[in-house]
């Protein structure tokens, strides 16, 4: 069938700088370009390009400039370029739209209408180069109230689990399979280093990685891919997942060609099989289930880990995380419609969710209200950018915050969306010997310790302008935040204030 | 529930002569259960028999010794979950969730277990005498040596070894008589590996759309006679009896069901 979808994408490349090295030939993960010999030119096939500017920022010379293809649909605001292509790509496959990363659309980024607050003259802010600034954060169940021995000045009080991080962010779900292993093993050090912590996803932990253990978060999901004893003993905390972001409910497919020999003995099913993760744990149908899940994996480590339970962010999140929280859950993990992935259904990934800001809010507000907001931490996922967004999320009720797209940034991705082809020229998205080896651990480690440290002096910062001097007096605190352009529902639900008042 | 063997005082642990430590279960949580069990494991306890059990979850999850447990009573949900190698001999019924996401070891059940037995199970085996509940040997796995084995010597609800993708699932449905077909609709639906041996009658309704059926070869049959003989050691039948009945195998049309469900 002759296609009518047009190229989204032109070539830009520049005859007088070019000299016809291949470089750009060799990088892409989508074979766009290549070399006629016998007429000795670089020609590149545009219609493959998914815009990742890995040939851009490889070319020795400068010689490639990738644009927008300027050709115009009619201007309609109902029938946009991408509505009328996702149909033609649907009326040639008769297929689900399948895509990359996380939710590209406009919809209102709460961030960017939340100003932190600093102190003048009232308090004193405070230095951070100076002097100490605390953001130590505890994630698991906290006691109802604490019993101090005052002959050895210690907590009497027998605390549940609790896993210490350095700086409250922490690497976000990302598996063994849709990654390649250099990036695992990337964000396995780095959260070492860092001291903080790194999920491995629903994929299982090769056992080369095994010595990060106590940085570590495992999951378990639905399709218990790589779950046995071992995985759950190595682990700092076990993440049951519920829900993703980019994809609230439904499952997962990962299709066979990425299952490669060492993907298919850390998710323990024969190489070249899709994995496939249904989307309920057919074990949990209610709260009470999930509970039992739990314990079972409370028994299974013998009550020595918090159980964490990320859920996609849906609009009655905040009675779900109740109800998780009452069946034992140690930590609840929000993430947002802005949660990205390897590959999700586009019509899942653009339509289905609400954004994170408002998830924090009124979760954090409901157990508050009921009384049992100490019982777990909170752990928010789902397109943070900035130390300032984490800063926002804090004060709004999170304890901690996940970060995906970002981490994968510092490695190289230019949020092209092209994950879902497993082709990632980046070498991140690709389990491809040839592809995967484009991330070295060493560098991808130190590209991630230097975003974490720069987030981190960042907070220290911003804290510090508060004349705030630990991170615990912010959590919750949102009367360090206030509102610009937004309307007073929207402001109801983030309990904030308007700026000005 | 069988009679407890022998005078075993209440309450406390009995080692007997043979080193089998009996427990009388009646009224301890399943927490302090485990804990106890956890214990005996570690001090080198080689069998215990648990009495009086009634619905203690997670029995045998965090035991990872060779151990024989035999069990008096009803054991609670997901017994053996996350299991990797004890022995289970259940002396009455199981209920949801036996064997679920199981390592290694072996659970007999003698008596009828409940819904997703064998849950993500890869590895190790499991019997059952009677009949089991919806959503058995549901997305069940395979790697290499790991091989998990679930017989069922009765029948099975809907849904049977949904999304199973590796193992071997045996429905003998001996409760059956011979005019009635096995029960469950939906069976193998989303299968992309594994096998699963069915003894008996099914309507072509009755299968999941990404099944396929086919008449079992030699091996098949080595690996069924093994299985239903072991089956046959357990609970007193004749294997050769069993095995005199025709068998169907289920396998997965393909091993990604779907790989064309996407436009790029």
């Amino acid at each position: 069938m002759k296609t009518y979808l047009k190229t989204r994408f032109i070539i830009n490349r520049d005859p007088e700088k070019c000299i016809k090295c291949q470089v750009c030939v060799r990088q892409c993960g989508w074979d766009v370009h290549y070399y006629m010999l016998e007429l000795d030119v670089m020609r590149s096939r545009d219609e493959q390009c998914f815009n990742c500017q890995r040939c851009v920022t490889f070319c020795p010379t400068g010689a490639l400039i990738i644009e927008k293809n300027p050709y115009q649909y009619s201007d309609n605001a109902n029938w946009r370029p991408e509505v009328i292509e996702d149909i033609l790509k649907q009326s040639e496959t008769g297929g689900i739209l399948l895509t990359g990363m996380g939710n590209p659309r406009p919809y209102r980024i709460y961030w960017d209408h939340l100003l932190l607050n600093a102190s003048q003259v009232t308090n004193p802010s405070i230095d951070p180069l100076r002097e100490p600034m605390e953001l130590r954060t505890f994630l698991g169940r906290k006691p109802d109230r604490v019993q101090v021995d005052p002959s050895r000045v210690s907590i009497a009080t027998k605390l549940a689990p609790q896993v210490v991080i350095d700086i409250p962010v922490i690497f976000s779900a990302i598996s063994y399979g849709a990654v390649n292993l250099n990036v695992h093993e990337s964000l396995a050090r780095a959260a070492s280093e860092v001291g903080t912590l790194f999920n491995t996803g629903e994929g299982g932990l090769h056992r080369k990685l095994y010595k990060y253990g106590k940085n570590t978060i495992v999951q378990v999901a639905s399709g218990r891919f790589g779950v046995h004893a071992d995985y759950l003993n190595v682990a700092a905390i076990v993440e049951i997942k519920i829900g993703q972001g980019a994809k609230p409910g439904i499952g997962g497919h990962l299709p066979g060609e990425k299952v490669t020999a060492d993907v298919s003995e850390t998710r323990m099913i024969p190489q070249g099989t899709d994995a496939l993760s249904p989307a309920p744990h057919h074990d949990i149908y209610s709260i009470e289930d999930l509970s039992q899940l739990i314990f079972a994996l409370k028994e299974a480590t013998n009550y020595t880990k918090p159980i964490s339970v990320k859920i996609a962010a849906v609009h009655n999140s905040a009675a779900i995380a109740s109800g998780m929280v009452r069946a034992g859950a140690d930590i609840i993990a929000l993430d947002g419609i802005r949660g990205a992935t390897g590959a999700a259904p586009k019509i899942i990934r653009d339509n289905v969710g609400i954004p994170i800001e408002l998830a924090i809010a009124s979760v954090d507000t409901r157990l508050r209200q009921e009384g049992i907001r100490n019982q777990a931490s909170i752990i928010a996922a789902g397109g943070f950018r900035t130390a300032g967004d984490v800063l926002k999320a804090i004060a709004l009720g999170a304890d901690a915050v996940y970060i995906g797209t970002a981490a994968l940034i510092a490695l190289g991705c230019h949020v092209c969306g092209g994950c879902h082809t497993g082709r990632c020229s980046w070498g991140i998205n690709a389990t491809n010997p040839y592809l995967s080896k484009r991330i070295n651990p060493d560098i991808g480690a130190e590209r991630l310790v230097n975003l974490l440290r720069g987030w981190e002096h960042e907070i220290k910062d911003m804290l510090g302008g508060m004349g705030i001097n630990a991170l615990e007096s912010v959590r919750g605190n949102r009367l360090h935040l206030r509102a610009i352009g937004l309307t007073d529902t929207e402001m109801n639900v983030l309990g904030v204030k308007m700026a000005g008042t | 529930m069988e009679a407890m063997p022998g005078a075993v005082a209440l309450g406390e642990n009995q080692m007997s002569n043979d080193g089998t430590v009996r427990i009388d279960a009646t009224g301890i949580h399943y927490r302090d259960l485990n804990a106890r069990l956890r214990e005996l494991v570690a001090e080198g306890v080689q069998r215990i028999e648990l009495h009086n059990v009634c619905g203690q979850r997670y029995l045998g999850t965090d035991l990872r010794r060779p151990v024989q447990l035999d069990i008096y009573g009803t054991p609670g949900n997901d017994l053996g979950a996350f299991m990797d190698g004890p022995r289970i001999i259940v002396h009455g019924n199981a209920q949801d969730g036996c064997a679920n996401t199981m390592n290694d070891g072996e659970i007999i059940v003698h008596g009828h277990a409940g819904d997703i037995t064998g849950f993500a199970m890869r590895g190790g085996k499991v019997f059952v005498r009677e009949d089991v509940g919806y959503r058995v040997g549901i997305h069940m796995k395979e790697y290499q040596e790991k091989k998990p084995s679930l017989v069922i010597g009765g029948t099975a609800q809907d849904f049977l070894g949904e999304y199973m993708a590796g193992g071997v699932l045996v429905v003998l449905g001996l409760g059956l008589k011979a005019d009635q077909y096995h029960r469950a609709n939906f069976i193998g639906t989303g299968m992309h590996g594994g096998v699963i041996y069915l003894r008996g009658q099914v309507k072509d309704y009755q299968l999941g759309k990404e099944v396929g059926v086919l008449e079992p070869k030699e091996q098949d049959l080595k690996t069924l006679s093994q299985l239903v003989e072991e089956f046959s050691g357990y609970f007193g039948y004749n294997a050769g009896e069993i095995l005199r009945a025709p068998f169907l195998k289920l396998v997965p049309l393909h091993l990604r069901p779907y790989g064309r469900l996407y436009a790029y």
